[in-house]
């Protein structure tokens, strides 16, 4: 018959269905046979870890959201009822809350994996930038969660946040007034942060499955940061990377049910315990630990919109990333120069973290400059000259025949050698 | 390159411990021996209990406990009756069967009453100043039950230099050493039936041990599923390393 699949599996249901909505089928080719490069370090797990922690984040959100009250009179009650009269809610809620914190250590160590092996290069440019989006999206997500329990942290950090917009010139304050639904950050702020925290988790879905089908269309990268020549460099996806990524996942939830059982505070300013209130503010209002070296980025310059403006540039940097770094090596490890200068990045952005959570007050104003100055070089600067001056190390010759010439045993299963390539 | 990444970790840590040194420029309390600190901490029951008697006597008259349930004294191991008979003792205010306003004896499962009816009247008769209600207060102050320890023990006569504001004292833990709040705790201020003497630490202890407990009433709980789930997942962990190693064991990478 036209158009129906022809399926192989032997289980009638699964072959019924499958002949006519082939996802099994297609389960089977992205996730089951799926060819991925042989040498993954564990580096690779970090990937599905962030999509195990977003479907976390949506199951225990979605049961907070059945106990919670958007209502800036019974907010910050309300979740201390989901604590103590709610089944297992105090379980729910340090979960979600630090499920938050475990999500940005994730992704920004599968971020800086991406740096480090040049995960952003040609040809996956556009999947560097959707993982960008992402990021953008989990921001907005995480700033807008964090409003809801309505403590003092939740007010002040929503108040100063939202007044970022009131430096855009001419219409800014405007705009603050709109994004309040008011003329101060109020219930209708709560209540459309709710409706918004809510929605973009989903969102948040819809632009992972673009991540992951661009990945599928691609095929990863790998620590040697060079293309698959032949299928003895990949091997199938199950069992093989199933049961390394089940090690990570194993690990990751050790680390994160021992956060959440043993600290759950940690993570948390003791001020947001203290219910919001609009007529006193915080001696330090200090974001969530995540935003920290965005916040320090932000107060680097004396100028209100020179700091918004930097802010944002250095989420843009990385949008552009794939042009900006001119060299065709892709991982670090054959780029003696640039294997250098990540760390000294990642020095500058951990600085950036230390920053933000200080007043902005002598020592801390020179270090914030500094290293700001230096995030916005290495992208800007050093990334688009040094790929012109640095001479590689020569690359292997395929991801199973890691020596180039002369060494290295016979291939195994007779792989065919071929020519070395460019990039 | 190793070399370059242990310098570089070195440089992080160097820079996180330069973060941490200039920003201790604070108060400094000293961290107590809890008996619920640790992974297999749990709240010392005696001192709890004594510590809900010190509450109830003392600090009650000026702080509320909002989101605490009478019945909530179960969990530092009062008997049901005793919990009843401490909640007949408060009376609520409920709304009679003619409409009228009234009170009625607490039950088990009533929250804490609160001394006063509302901010305003909190402040009038606090020289201005609100008791703030307690219920998370270990959690909502930066040291949590070391400072607050510290807090209640932290009176004194101020230094002739410092000029003290209408109703304020001295306290040396508190930040700009001048609080509202009068010396809440002296010697022998309670009665203990257990024979337990009540010097001014001890009721400090036994009190911020009973608060903590209102704080975190979960912590018990949530502490014994956590050395469970650390056992699974260490085995899990283990178990799955050992298959990874069996399934790629043939692989050449
Ligand atoms: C006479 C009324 C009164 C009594 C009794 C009292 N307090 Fe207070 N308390 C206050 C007031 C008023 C404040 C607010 C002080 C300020 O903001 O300056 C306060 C503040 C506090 C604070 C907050 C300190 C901070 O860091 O902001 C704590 C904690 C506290 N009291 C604990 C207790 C405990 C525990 C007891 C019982 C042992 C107690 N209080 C008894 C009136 C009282
Ligand atoms: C919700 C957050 C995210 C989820 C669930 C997610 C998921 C994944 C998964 C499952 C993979 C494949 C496994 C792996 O290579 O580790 C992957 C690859 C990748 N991700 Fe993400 N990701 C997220 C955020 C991001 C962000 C914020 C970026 C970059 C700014 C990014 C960039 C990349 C890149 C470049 C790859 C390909 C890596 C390679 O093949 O070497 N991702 N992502």
């Amino acid at each position: 018959m036209a158009g129906l699949h022809k399926s192989d599996f032997a289980n009638p249901v699964i072959n019924w269905i499958d002949t006519r909505l082939p996802i099994f089928t297609m389960m089977q080719k992205e996730y089951g046979v799926f060819p991925t490069p042989k040498n993954f370090n564990y580096f690779w797990n970090f990937g599905a870890l962030a999509m195990i922690n977003l479907v976390i984040m949506i199951a225990t959100g979605i049961f907070l959201a059945m106990n919670y009250t958007p209502h800036v009179s019974m907010a910050f009650d309300s979740v201390e009822r989901i604590m103590r009269d709610v089944n297992y809610g105090w379980l729910l809620r340090y979960v979600h809350a630090n499920g938050a914190s475990m999500f940005f250590i994730v992704t920004y160590i599968h971020i800086f994996r991406g740096l480090y092996y040049g995960s952003y290069k040609a040809p996956r440019e556009l999947l560097w930038m959707i993982g960008v989006v992402i990021l953008l999206v989990m921001m907005a997500t995480a700033f807008m969660g964090y409003v809801l329990p309505w403590g003092q942290m939740s007010y002040w950090g929503a108040t100063v946040i939202t007044n970022l917009f009131s430096a855009i010139p001419v219409v800014g304050e405007h705009v603050v007034t709109w994004l309040w639904g008011g003329f101060s950050v109020d219930n209708p702020t709560l209540n459309r942060f709710f409706s918004l925290h809510f929605l973009l988790p989903f969102v948040l879905v819809g632009v992972v499955f673009l991540h992951i089908a661009a990945l599928h269309v691609t095929g990863s990268n790998n620590p040697l940061g060079i293309d698959v020549k032949s299928p003895q460099d990949t091997l199938p996806f199950h069992p093989y990377y199933t049961m390394k990524d089940s090690v990570g996942i194993c690990v990751y939830l050790l680390v994160f049910a021992a956060l959440v059982c043993f600290a759950p505070n940690l993570f948390m300013a003791a001020e947001n315990y203290i219910p919001a209130n609009p007529l006193v503010t915080p001696s330090e209002i200090v974001p969530e630990w995540y935003f920290l070296p965005f916040y320090a980025i932000l107060r680097a310059v004396p100028s209100k919109l020179g700091g918004v403006l930097l802010m944002f540039g250095a989420i843009a940097v990385l949008f552009v990333l794939p042009w900006l770094d001119t060299s065709p090596v892709r991982s670090a490890k054959f780029r003696p120069i640039y294997r250098n200068l990540f760390w000294v990045l990642l020095i500058a952005v951990v600085t950036l973290g230390f920053v933000g959570a200080h007043r902005p007050e002598g020592i801390w104003v020179v270090l914030g400059r500094v290293a700001t100055f230096y995030y916005f070089l290495h992208f800007l600067v050093i990334l688009p000259v040094l790929g012109k001056l640095e001479r590689p190390l020569p690359l292997p010759e395929s991801i199973s025949r890691p020596v180039t010439s002369g060494g290295g045993g016979p291939l195994p299963g007779g792989a065919a050698a071929k020519p070395m390539e460019k990039a | 390159m190793r070399i370059t990444r242990v310098l570089a970790l070195a440089a992080a840590i160097g820079a996180a411990a330069l973060g941490t040194a200039i920003a201790e420029e604070e108060i400094h309390f000293p961290a107590q021996k809890w008996s619920f600190n640790g992974p297999f901490g749990t709240f010392d029951r005696a001192s709890a209990q004594r510590g809900a008697q010190v509450y109830k006597e003392v600090c009650a008259n000026c702080h509320s406990l909002k989101m605490a349930y009478y019945r909530d004294l179960g969990g530092i191991g009062m008997e049901p009756g005793a919990i009843a008979a401490i909640a007949a003792s408060v009376s609520v205010p409920t709304i009679a069967d003619d409409g009228s306003v009234a009170e009625r004896p607490a039950l088990p499962s009533d929250h804490f009453r609160s001394p006063f009816a509302n901010e305003k009247a909190a402040r009038s008769a606090n020289g201005g100043a609100l008791p703030p209600d307690l219920s998370v207060i270990t959690k909502a102050r930066d040291g949590g039950e070391d400072y607050l320890h510290a807090l209640l023990l932290g009176y004194g006569d101020a230094p002739a230099t410092m000029k003290m504001g209408d109703g304020m004292n001295y306290n040396k833990m508190f930040p700009g050493n001048q609080i509202g709040m009068p010396r809440p705790l002296s010697d022998g201020q309670v009665d203990y039936s257990d024979g337990t003497k009540a010097t001014t630490e001890q009721m400090a202890r036994d009190v911020v041990t009973f608060l903590s407990y209102i704080a975190n009433p979960e912590m018990e709980a949530r502490k014994r599923l956590g050395v469970k789930m650390v056992l699974f997942l260490v085995l899990m962990t283990g178990l799955s390393y050992a298959v990874k190693r069996k399934v790629w064991a043939d692989v050449d990478h």
